[in-house]
């Protein structure tokens, strides 16, 4: 027996930036168009909307994820931050100014993608994951140092057309040890 | 992008209950193939039934020393966790060698299992494709076949299964546990994935409307010393030409346990059943190592750009059981 036609449009909650915002969506919105279309928050952008090229790098409860893959309708009750949720009022993350300050770009599209994704690589290092080119993974071995083949493999999952690759690698070295520092004076 | 209801479910019975045997329904997880499938309009689900809030998140040990792990537990948290990490890092190392930070936060281990191939044909409506439409055709066969299959393939389909975890999971023997109305079930993975013959379109032995609701893995000792190898065109995020999960127990200079499986060879994870038997109770040597791979790869058929994969496998085979019986002598 063919089941009753469901609805296919719903009234969400999303909670982004610390902000809720409810809306109408039809299930078929991802998240990735509910914020660039619904919501104006441009700063997410759109590559290849499948999944391949991380431009539309978010963080979903703290974790990185593709907004293009991401249906709107599954992301109620999570947490979504976008790149204009990492800044502190004018006061940029550190891995922003990282990206400013060694050149960590060139034309900026992927950008917000590829910050979104460093931040997530900070906190899932700092969390002790291996990487896939971490030569031992067994949690004895402790944590692998973030070296640059490291980043590079951490954030295989963000192209950049530009081929800001090297300055990238070295913004995210950077910020990784400006939160060590930070992280070193909280303990003293 | 066809128009669908959208519901999301708590516990495991409801979620068996909400879809029913309504074969266009389909269990949302991670949604890093489904929704991308949905896109270009090879699935066209009706109905989604979001099962990623089931309590279904844990890795836990289990009496006898193996693990279990829950069909929601994200790619991620698998690699990530330490008992994964320490009786059978080939899992998280295959786990690693696959998609990207931000997708294996989202993909599930329940969506790993019932990923799509990525055969061109396969994922472009506009062609015809025995997978996607039976009795269609399969044009790779004919055409673009560089990265199919060498093994176990048919006249009908010779698309090869993406994943790299399931390329582990095999190895160790792992057993999927699902619910159905009817109750719960298990199907050893070995015998999840229907060889492909003339029904290319059925690819798994799950009954129809089940909810994978976790994976097992037995006790495994020769685990703790294994690993994966994974070759590709680019050095990451990349789909696999060729890869390799072996472990490999040495004692008195024999090899005591071994175990071996392949990936991106066959329409699903290859276990090396012929290699294994082949090494086991023999000599730790390049030779019997070579010996092994070609008693497995006898069996392969190569089409005419795809032939390199059977020195590939060798290769790797060879590569990996020597670096993990160097490891043993360390």
């Amino acid at each position: 027996m063919a089941p009753a036609p469901s609805p296919t449009s719903s009234v969400i909650t999303l909670t982004i930036n610390g902000e809720k915002h409810t809306l109408p969506v039809d299930h078929r919105t991802t998240l990735l168009d509910a914020l660039r279309d619904h919501l104006d928050l441009t700063g997410t952008k759109k590559g290849c909307d499948q999944g391949q090229c991380g431009a539309c790098t978010v963080l979903l409860d703290g974790r990185r994820a593709v907004s293009c893959l991401q249906l709107a309708v599954a992301a109620e009750g999570r947490e979504v931050t976008t790149i204009e949720g990492v800044a502190d009022g004018d006061r940029l993350h550190p891995v922003q100014q990282a990206f400013l300050d060694l050149d960590g770009y060139q034309c900026g599209y992927c950008t917000p993608g590829q910050i979104c994704s460093a931040l997530a690589v900070l906190e899932e290092h700092a969390e002790g994951w291996p990487s896939a080119v971490t030569t031992d993974v067994r949690p004895e071995a402790g944590p692998a140092p973030l070296t640059p083949e490291e980043i590079r493999e951490r954030m295989s999952g963000n192209l950049c057309r530009c081929g800001a690759y090297v300055s990238i690698v070295q913004a995210v070295a950077r910020a990784a040890e400006a939160r060590t520092d930070r992280n070193e004076e909280v303990v003293a | 992008m066809r128009e669908f209801g959208y519901q999301r479910v708590g516990d495991v019975a409801e979620a068996v209950a909400v879809l029913g045997d309504d074969p266009e329904a389909r269990f949302l997880g991670g949604g890093t193939n489904l929704v991308d499938l949905m896109k270009t309009g090879v699935e066209r689900p009706a109905r989604l039934v979001d099962v990623r809030e089931l309590p279904l998140g844990q890795v836990e040990s289990t009496a006898d020393g193996g693990l279990r792990i829950g069909a929601t537990v994200t790619n991620s948290d698998l690699a990530a966790h330490p008992e994964v990490r320490r009786r059978y890092p080939a899992l998280t190392q295959a786990v690693l060698a696959g998609a990207s930070g931000q997708l294996r936060n989202m993909a599930t281990v329940g969506g790993n299992l019932l990923q799509r191939t990525r055969c061109g044909y396969f994922t472009d409506v506009t062609v015809a494709c025995n997978k996607r439409l039976p009795g269609s055709g399969c044009p790779a066969i004919e055409g673009e076949h560089h990265n199919h299959a060498i093994l176990g393939a048919s006249e009908h389909c010779v698309a090869t299964h993406p994943s790299d975890m399931a390329v582990a999971l095999t190895a160790f023997d792992a057993v999927v546990c699902y619910e159905t109305a009817d109750g719960p079930g298990e199907l050893p993975l070995a015998d999840f994935y229907l060889p492909v013959g003339d029904t290319p379109h059925l690819e798994t032995a799950l009954p129809s409307g089940a909810l994978i609701t976790g994976v097992t893995l037995p006790p495994a000792p020769v685990a703790a010393r294994s690993r994966y190898r994974k070759v590709r065109e680019r050095a990451s995020y990349a789909f696999a030409i060729g890869s390799i999960a072996g472990a490999l127990d040495v004692r008195a200079g024999v090899v005591h346990d071994v175990r071996l499986a392949f990936g991106a060879v066959a329409s699903r994870p290859w276990r090396a059943r012929e290699a294994e038997r082949s090494l086991t109770g023999g000599p730790v040597s390049a030779d019997a190592f070579a010996a092994a791979a070609d008693a497995e790869l006898a069996a392969a058929k190569v089409l005419p750009h795809n032939g390199y994969k059977v020195p590939l496998m060798r290769n790797l085979v060879v590569a990996v059981l020597t670096e993990l019986a160097e490891e043993a002598a360390r």
